[in-house]
Parts: structure tokens; sequence; C-alpha cells
């Protein structure tokens, strides 16, 4: 994956989403007006996380077996640069959430449990630093993220819909796709999708690679 | 052939109608006016200098890469 064609195909897909997204007709819908069109912008950011995590968990398992010091990098830097996108999406949502339900923080379902998923992955990268010793840094991390894993899951996707929740999705309350989300909105929302996966994937690729090359100035 | 043509044109332009006019109030003056542009032209701006730099990032790895013998 070093070659060049997929981060130019991000960028263009990335700069096509601001101007299609924000261009483009959407529904008119009460409530959201123009805001629906943040759909373009604040969700591909948990779709970003989501996918680095995964890679994460994936080299976890990987560096358990291997004992490679490069998957258990790996595995780190992808939770690095997930991290941030699931802040952008915390603080993105928040923002929304401001005016359309009124407040930045209502404690909703959705919004506290995506905070405590992004909470867990804080404590993966604590627990790192906390263990010196490299073998078992790598071990007790690894199983630790495997663990996580499954966590945010749970909390992202399952408990919020337990719940009432404003979020759509959740709680009885219809997710977009049911009713408004209509071909001239998925037109827009599955580039940024993939878009902003290919962003997210391009800064986990250039964070491990520093991470590399920092690792065999140690080394020699 | 151009009957059918043309009441399939009128059903489409009817559907645009029942589409549009729901009385829900949207940003048409910021893009009757023309200046909903000049955000996406700023927010256009912004996302290819931040992607230009995160090219220029990955160039200078690539070298550093190579004088560190770390072959990709």
């Amino acid at each position: 994956m070093h070659k060049i064609w997929w981060k130019i195909l991000g960028s263009i897909l990335v700069i096509y989403t601001a101007i299609a997204g924000l261009l483009l007709g959407v529904p008119h819908l009460a409530i959201l007006n123009e805001t629906i069109r943040n759909l373009y912008f604040h969700v591909p950011m948990w779709f970003a996380m989501i996918v680095l995590f995964s890679i994460s968990v994936f080299y976890s398992v990987k560096s358990l077996s291997s004992k490679s010091e490069i998957d258990d990098i790996k595995a780190v830097e992808s939770v690095n640069a997930g991290i941030i996108f699931g802040l952008l999406g915390l603080i993105t949502g928040a923002i929304w959430a401001k005016y359309t339900w009124g407040q930045f923080w209502s404690f909703d379902p959705k919004q506290n449990f995506a905070a405590i998923s992004v909470l867990l992955y804080f404590a993966y990268l604590i627990l790192r630093n906390a263990i010196d010793e490299e073998q078992k840094r790598a071990k007790i991390s690894a199983i630790y993220n495997i663990f996580a894993f499954p966590m945010m899951v749970v909390l992202l996707f399952v408990l919020p819909r337990l719940k009432d929740s404003l979020h759509p999705g959740n709680g009885g309350n219809p997710g977009f796709n049911s009713y408004d989300l209509d071909s001239r909105m998925r037109m827009v929302f599955y580039p940024a999708c993939l878009g902003w996966i290919l962003i997210g994937y391009w800064v986990y690729t250039i964070r491990f690679r520093i991470r590399n090359i920092e690792n065999k100035q140690q080394h020699n | 052939m151009k009957k059918i043509f043309f009441s399939l044109i009128l059903m489409m332009a009817t559907m645009q109608l029942f589409a549009q006019d729901n009385g829900v109030e949207m940003a048409d003056s910021l893009r009757s006016n023309g200046k909903i542009y000049v955000v996406v032209i700023c927010i256009v701006i912004i996302l290819v200098g931040l992607l230009a730099y995160l090219f220029s990032i990955d160039k200078r790895l690539k070298k550093i890469e190579k004088e560190n013998h770390i072959n990709k």
C-alpha cells in the first residue's frame, strides 16, 4: 500500500464531498434544515475511526502470535490515528446537537457511550505508557485491545439502541436511511465515507513510518 | 413518441414540485445571492492546502526512509 493512487483518490473524494455536500440538493426537513449536510462530515469521522480501530485489533491479534515489534507498533499507531477521528466525531456531534437537540451535551445515551468508547482507547494508550518492558507491554496491551474492540462496538451500536436516544438509528428512532437519506444524499455520503477512511489510513501509515524510523535509530 | 416524451417530462416536473415545496426553511437566500460559493471556495482551499501538506510530509518521509535503508 505504498503507492500513491489511493492517496490521490482519497483527496479527490474528500474535496468532492466538500463541494457536492454544500451545493447539491438535500431533503427539506423540519428542525434539521441545512444541518442535514453535517451527515457528510460528522458520520465519516466515526467510520474512519472504526476502520482504524479494526486495523489495530487485527495487528494486536497478529502480534500475539508473531511476537513481532512491527505488528505492535502498527496496532498502537492505528489507535493513535483513530482517536483523532473519534474526538473530531464527538466535537462535530456536540455542535450538531446544540442546533438540533438544544444542548452541546444533553447526556444522550449515544453521546455518553461514544465518549466512553473513546476513553477506552485513551486507557489503552495510558496502559502502554505504564509498562516499560517491551515484550510485556506488547502482550498486555494486545490483550487489552482485543477486549476493548468489542466493547467499543457494543457501546456504539448496541447499547444506544436499547435506550431512548435522540440520535438517528436508536431507541425506536429510525435511522437516516429509512426516511430521508435519499439517492441524492447517497451520492455524496458514500464517497465521503470512503474518502475519509482513506485519509485516516494515510495518516496512520505516516505515523507508523515515522515510528518505524525512530525504532530503527534506537536499535542502532 | 413525442406525446409520451412530453408527458414524462411533465410528470418529472411535478415530482420536483412535490419534493421541494413543503415550507421548511432552508438557506435559499444564501444560495440565490450566490454567497454559498464563497463558503465552498474557502473550504476547498483549506482542504487542498492541508492535503498538499500531507503529500509533502509523505515525500519527505520517503526521503528519510531511503536514507535509513528502510525498504518498502
